[in-house]
């Protein structure tokens, strides 16, 4: 019989810190006072924070416990399609622990810090190069904050042409984020469709080109797993108008070293580092979303930028057409140590081997399932394959059931619902980290799903079971939100 | 998900192909989504309406519903000046998912246009186009 990974295992119980504490325990010891006691002004005197007091056991268990009913990519496998859970080698925190990188001051002046600056200057050459671009910054925090600067070029590149445009074209299979940032920016998101193969055609994007648009966002590969593979003519179009092209490369991980960004015809992309370059997230962030671009929009990049003049390193904010700072001090260092020390651990050829058996995995979950389960499009994905829950449906099970059950076979569920193209989406991203044992379990289980949903769906309606807390009440959560304590 | 069998329609509504249902009352009009909208929605959590004395054109979007699985726009099935919105809707956003086509109404409107209610389909004609 088939063993996986999921099973029931002692589960502590563990109150809220509140709940725990007691009168006088402590978990840390003053030093003797060696001043004498001054009374305090009526005016700073007041409650103080309501804070449990605790012994330094009392914390220590009540943190393993709660880790101990969380999932990871390092407890098992995380196939949350869109997101890139990738495990994060632990060489790229020790690296980033590194006494002379972790404790640099951002206040440094650069003639002590030129290890630090020297990194950054790399990692842009590094990320130029995998991509196919001319110039970075690594000032953004995250992929929407990219976009964001992307949308900021676009506007200043316009304006710098004396020909400001109010539109931006969003294709519905481009990331959810992408409207949301080009509105920040003041411009007005075009909505247009996919065609019947899930990619955008050059037809619909001519149809709404125009010199009032400022240029196309496009999410390629797109959120449907698949390659824009119109995107070299669909680029032409909105160039011959005057637009610009926008690539989200939170999917990148598909691609690395294998397309050359700049060829298809991307004049700026951004970088989810916590995606493709393996730095954590998911709550163990923050994120770093570089943006890299083609040589005529350089001008723009925000500042302060790392130049290098006689073999020195210093940050300059002396750009003048440049969109100004994204960030205080220059980006979320920390993160980019670790995508650097994920890129020279792997080289040039084994990012295009990553890439490579990241799309061969979710293509062999494609064909061992699209049996099973209702398969979006059927054609050759790239790094993630997308179902839906039509053949479950006779038996009045959703794709929330169907998930939810996943957690007691011992698999983080996949992104659910998202792309908003296909109803009732299940969205699968093994990523390359995942061996072919551990896929064929995952697939084992999900065809041992499908079968519980024909002969027993009251199995999948109450899932999860084996978990420290069941079948959540997510509308209620929703409608009556408690955020406090 | 139901089957659209088991789905509910009211005779004397009109539906738009977006699944708003609008009815007329007197001179105005009254609108919300229909039960097949909101089963496919799932749980709603929250609406998003106008202020009354904004217009807006057929086919443009008055507000956003949202559910447990996503933010869906709601588009005027007729166009005109919003008079009346389902306040009720703030606290009480499940009326949607249990009365769609009574207590879960959204807006009323004062048509530009009648004949634009007469233009969406009728029942029947919904119910083909669910089942197609």
């Amino acid at each position: 019989m088939t063993e996986y990974p999921g099973t029931t295992g002692l589960i502590l119980n563990e109150p809220l810190l509140w709940e725990k504490g007691k009168q006088g325990r402590s978990g840390f010891s003053l030093p003797r006072r060696d001043v004498a006691p001054q009374p305090l002004s009526e005016t700073l005197a007041g409650d103080g924070p309501d804070f449990p007091q605790l012994s330094e056991v009392d914390v220590v268990r009540h943190y393993t416990r709660l880790s101990q009913w969380n999932f990871g990519v390092d407890t098992g496998m995380y196939p949350l399609g869109s997101c890139t859970m990738k495990y994060n080698p632990k060489t790229n925190e020790r690296q980033a622990a590194q006494p002379g990188l972790a404790r640099a001051h951002p206040m440094l002046d650069d003639d002590l810090c030129q290890g630090s600056l020297l990194l950054m200057y790399d990692l842009e050459r590094f990320l130029v190069e995998i991509t196919g671009m001319d110039a970075a910054t690594l000032q953004p925090a995250a992929g929407a904050h990219g976009e964001l600067a992307g949308m900021l070029i676009f506007y200043a590149y316009h304006k710098s042409r004396n020909a400001p445009r109010s539109k931006i074209i969003v294709p519905d299979t481009a990331h959810g984020t992408n409207p949301a940032s080009a509105a920040l920016c003041g411009y007005r998101p075009v909505p247009i469709k996919s065609s019947d193969q899930g990619v955008l055609t050059p037809e619909a994007v001519a149809a709404v080109m125009d010199e009032q648009t400022a240029g196309i966002m496009v999410t390629n590969p797109n959120t449907l797993g698949l390659f824009e593979e119109n995107i070299r003519k669909i680029a032409d179009i909105v160039h011959a108008k005057g637009g610009l092209v926008y690539g989200d490369g939170a999917n990148m991980n598909a691609i690395m070293g294998i397309v050359h960004m700049g060829q298809i015809g991307i004049d700026v992309l951004h970088l989810n580092l916590h995606k493709t370059f393996s730095t954590p997230h998911g709550g163990g962030g923050p994120g770093a979303g570089p943006v890299c671009v083609l040589k005529h929009l350089e001008p723009f990049l925000p500042v302060p930028r790392v130049i290098k003049e006689n073999g020195r390193y210093r940050l300059s904010e002396d750009f003048e057409y440049s969109i100004g700072r994204l960030h205080a001090f220059y980006g979320n260092v920390g993160v980019l140590v670790k995508a650097y020390s994920y890129i020279l651990s792997m080289g040039a050829e084994n990012l295009k081997k990553a890439s490579q058996l990241a799309v061969l995995n979710a293509n062999y979950i494609k064909e061992r399932l699209k049996d099973t389960f209702h398969l979006a499009y059927d054609r050759p994905c790239m790094h993630e394959c997308v179902f839906s829950d039509k053949l479950q449906q006779p038996y009045k099970v959703t794709t929330l059931d169907i998930v939810k059950r996943l957690m007691d076979y011992g698999f983080h569920p996949p992104t659910i619902y998202f792309p908003l193209v296909v109803p009732g989406a299940l969205m699968i991203e093994p990523t390359e980290t995942e061996a072919k044992e551990d896929i064929d379990l995952f697939i084992e289980s999900l065809k041992s799903i499908a079968a519980e949903a024909r002969d027993n769906p009251e199995l999948l309606h109450a899932a999860p079971t084996g978990c420290r807390r069941k079948r959540l009440d997510e509308t209620t959560a929703a409608r009556k939100p408690i955020l406090t304590g | 998900m139901k089957d659209v069998s088991e789905l509910s329609f009211p005779d004397d509504f009109r539906y738009a192909e977006s699944h708003e249902w609008a009815r007329a009352e007197g001179d105005t009009v009254k609108v919300g989504i229909s039960d097949y909208a909101q089963d496919q929605l799932g749980d709603i959590v929250f609406v998003e309406l106008p202020e009354t004395g904004e217009s807006f054109d057929k086919g443009t979007e008055f507000g956003t519903v949202e559910s447990v699985k996503a933010v869906s726009e709601l588009y005027m099935p007729v166009g005109g000046e919003i008079v009346a919105v389902n306040s009720a809707l703030e606290d009480a956003p499940e009326q949607v998912n249990n009365n769609p086509f009574s207590e879960g109404w959204m807006i009323e409107v004062k048509p530009q246009d009648t004949s634009e209610l007469d233009a969406l389909m009728d029942k029947e004609a919904y119910l083909t186009s669910l089942k197609g």
